[in-house]
């Protein structure tokens, strides 16, 4: 949340309400809702760490204070741009329990691979159905684009497991 | 109540000078009226010699296909051309349009077939093409559509004679992920119309479509799925606000 705050006070100073809107505005309902509290205690830390700062406005009998950045700020932003996100997705929740569980001998592994390969299909079919209805937004459409093709990934991913297996066990 | 298809200890052999090829092991199935059921699992495990089999255009080793209460694994060709013709409708990876004729020309050939009148079947395929948003392409020749365009028509003319049991493989195989969306809505709002499906796919969106997902590994059963109606998506961000 700290670099998309820095972000969009990177053109203009802002009130934290304002933050919280524009949030929203450009995430719609991918962002559960967030109350003034997060709002105002990221921005807290953010100026606790000297990345922003915030200014009481004359004349606002609101006493709303408006945040800028601050040149360390500035600098966060810059290297948090200039950084790709990580490419590889080496840690998988499913996987970590499968090999957890099997190697402990706590449930069948197909038991396992079946359960979730239920829990991807059902997920592609919510997924699905968010597409089919429209109404959210290109954004939040390209999101979930995104989320069905990792959902797709791993029923693959599930395929080669319980193919391995299968090998695994023949070859045993 | 009956079953549209059933399966029962279904068993395709098949034999590769000496060889013995096991394509199915003794599948059990029942497709319920109404039901939409996507048949998925790895290449070589069976999917399409179970989808032939079920269709009547493969016979098994051992076994038997009922359809609409009727066993069908043992009548003759000419018995089991009759019967697809009234109670099935199909649906291909290639479409399989005829290219001589008009898209129009290719919906009315089945209705043409059970002995419906030219100006009736004409009617009924300008109605379901319209419902399937190709109204506009009954004269065009089947080369000049798009891919999209023609698995419609397949569509259109799988529902024709509105069959007891649609059966596809891989209907969304050939077709890019726009068209292959289109065709997936397609198939469901038939399926909400009442429309009993049967589809072979890999491809796992359209098994996500299903109510049931069978998976087949190594011809015989070895998951099934039943799907629920589409939940709630949240869509949680970061969360992480530190």
């Amino acid at each position: 949340m700290r670099p998309l705050f820095l972000a969009l006070l990177a053109d203009d100073s802002r009130y934290g309400y304002e933050l919280k809107q524009s949030l929203e505005q450009e995430f719609g309902e991918m962002l559960p809702a967030m109350n003034a509290g997060q709002v105002y205690s990221t921005l807290a830390r953010l100026e606790r760490d000297g990345l922003v700062v915030g200014r009481s406005v004359e004349g606002d009998s609101r006493r709303k204070r408006m945040y800028e950045l601050t040149e360390a700020g500035q600098a966060e932003l810059s290297s948090w741009i200039e950084a790709p996100v990580p490419g590889a997705r080496l840690k998988d929740e499913f996987f970590m329990k499968f090999v957890v569980v099997v190697a402990a001998g706590l449930a069948a592994p197909m038991k396992l691979i079946e359960r979730q390969r239920r829990e991807y299909l059902q997920s592609l079919r919510d997924l699905d159905a968010v597409l089919a209805d429209g109404g959210k937004g290109p954004t939040a459409e390209l999101m979930v684009e995104g989320a069905v093709l990792h959902l797709k990934a791993g029923l693959e991913w599930l395929d080669l497991i319980e193919q391995r297996l299968a090998v695994g066990a023949e070859s045993a | 109540m009956t079953p549209v298809l059933e399966a029962r200890d279904l068993a395709k052999t098949y034999d590769t000078g000496g060889a013995k090829v096991f394509a199915l092991r003794g599948i059990d199935l029942s497709i319920e009226s109404g039901e939409f059921v996507a048949i998925t699992g790895p290449s070589g495990c069976g999917k399409s010699t179970l989808l032939n089999l079920l269709a009547g255009l493969d016979r098994p080793t051992s076994g038997q296909v009922w359809l609409d209460g009727e066993r069908i694994d043992q009548l003759s060709e000419t018995e089991l051309a009759r019967l697809r013709r009234r109670k099935v409708g199909f649906v291909f990876q290639f479409f399989n349009l005829m290219p001589t004729l008009s898209a129009a020309e290719n919906v009315e050939l089945p209705l043409l077939l059970v002995g419906r009148g030219r100006k009736e079947a004409r009617r009924s395929a300008s109605t379901l093409m319209s419902d399937l948003g190709i109204g506009d392409k009954q004269d065009a020749a089947p080369a000049q559509l798009s891919g999209g365009e023609q698995q419609r028509v397949a569509l259109a003319r799988a529902l024709a004679n509105s069959p007891d049991i649609v059966l596809g493989d891989e209907p969304t195989g050939n077709l890019d992920s726009v068209a292959a969306r289109e065709v997936l809505t397609l198939l469901r709002a038939a399926r909400d119309r009442g429309q009993t499906l049967l589809l072979v796919t890999h491809d796992a969106r359209v098994a996500a479509a299903a109510d049931r997902v069978i998976n087949l590994r190594d011809g015989l059963v070895s998951d099934q799925t039943e799907l629920q109606p589409a939940r709630p998506v949240a869509f949680p961000f970061d969360g992480d606000s530190g």
